[in-house]
């Protein structure tokens, strides 16, 4: 597809990139500074998760055209251990690595349209989308 | 036998050879046939060639190094040089067929002879190349270590640590150790971390943030955040991070200010001097 660039996430500095591009993409779609910054850091927060939980995996940036409207959307695949509760990982302060708890509550509130789709031992999918107003 | 043949027949064998190379239609390739330095290297690799195949082992050895660290350091892709030298095989053999070179009684030799000095010649170019990088990642490593955690100490009691870029688990920690080290040898009263530098600050920045502050404040001095950009705010408010227990102001200028405050002491302009 045109429309849709990926990285793989393999270790850290794949983070980098992965913001890199979605930083890019958001540039060139008119994104201003906070929605770019919102964006990237929604970008960090689920390609830290793929490395911290999942191994490895991948983030997919894809440029969206729907009736009339432009946005940008963030996919994250991993075959990771997957989630279990998911209702659970998306209360805030809830983390089972020490962290903060608030990443995918977190990318939720920074996009504006946010999919979880995981199933234990199988991995996650998520897609979070921002449009352009 | 093949020395010979290629020692007179260098220039066609070389002609032959640039030429194949600009048939090919890749990228990478084209964009290092139209680098002005392709006759000189190409000539060179072709001498180093001979070199390698005549037996002048010291010379070539120490060639070979001298011209991958060159070629590195020009951008060339690896994989442009190993197709290269294949091609430069390929040419040769098929110059001695088309030059009548070849019988069926030393062909089976001159393949063989070819295919073991272009393999041993890839093979040390990779190795070389490898090397190479090697050494200049590692260094790119080191020299982004000493960036990476920098701690100034500005006014008596005062220091302050300023980030730029992005910090990942291993900087975090770094910045965590020097940040407490150098509090302590400088005996300050105040770190301000400013955060101007850093490009996203996401929850798993935040939380090694808090820690730092959460440390600093044990070991009984005062940590402040400055430099938040708007952008920034905006999203540390988003992503629902708490930073009440750390000081935070938008400038540096800010934060020197409140801290000499803290620390009882300010700015004032000279009086009776124009």
């Amino acid at each position: 597809m045109d429309n849709q660039s990926c990285v793989k996430i393999i270790n850290e500095w794949d983070i980098v990139s992965a913001r890199q591009l979605g930083r890019n993409v958001a540039k060139e779609l008119g994104f201003g500074t906070v929605d770019q910054a919102r964006i990237t850091t929604a970008i960090s927060e689920l390609a830290r998760n793929i490395f911290l939980y999942a191994g490895q995996g991948q983030i997919c940036i894809e440029k969206m055209y729907e009736s009339g409207k432009v946005g940008l959307r963030i996919i994250s695949i991993d075959k990771g251990p997957g989630i279990s509760d998911i209702r659970q990982v998306m209360e805030d302060g809830y983390s089972t690595s020490g962290g903060l708890g608030a990443g995918l509550p977190g990318v939720k509130r920074l996009m504006d349209e946010f999919m979880i789709d995981s199933n234990p031992g199988e991995g996650t999918d998520i897609q979070a989308t921002k449009w352009l107003r | 036998m093949t020395l010979n043949y290629i020692q007179t027949n260098k220039d066609a064998i070389f002609n032959e050879w640039v030429q194949r190379l600009k048939e090919q239609s890749d990228e990478t390739v084209s964009n290092v046939i139209l680098d002005q330095n392709f006759t000189i290297y190409s000539n060179e690799l072709i001498e180093l060639a001979i070199l390698k195949i005549s037996g002048s082992v010291d010379v070539y050895e120490t060639r070979l190094e001298d011209f991958s660290d060159r070629v590195v350091r020009l951008g060339w892709p690896l994989r442009f040089v190993v197709n290269a030298l294949d091609v430069l095989s390929d040419v040769i053999y098929e110059c001695m067929v088309s030059d009548d070179y070849i019988s069926r009684e030393n062909q089976a030799e001159v393949m063989h002879d070819l295919n073991h000095w272009i393999k041993a010649m890839i093979s040390e170019i990779i190795n070389d190349y490898t090397t190479s990088w090697e050494r200049t990642v590692s260094n790119q490593k080191i020299a982004l270590q000493e960036l990476s955690a920098p701690l100034i100490p500005i006014f008596e009691g005062i220091t302050v640590m300023p980030l730029v870029g992005t910090i990942d688990t291993d900087r975090a920690r770094q910045i965590m150790e020097n940040l407490l080290q150098g509090a302590v040898k400088h005996r300050s009263e105040v770190v301000l971390i400013d955060i101007t530098g850093v490009p996203v600050v996401d929850t798993m920045v935040a939380h090694h943030i808090i820690q730092a502050a959460d440390a600093v404040h044990l070991i009984g001095a005062k940590c402040m955040l400055v430099g938040i950009r708007a952008e920034i705010a905006q999203t540390i408010v988003s992503l629902g991070i708490d930073l009440n227990r750390v000081i935070t102001k938008n400038t540096l200028k800010a934060g020197v200010e409140a801290a000499l405050e803290m620390t009882k002491r300010k700015i004032v302009p000279l009086e009776g001097q124009n």
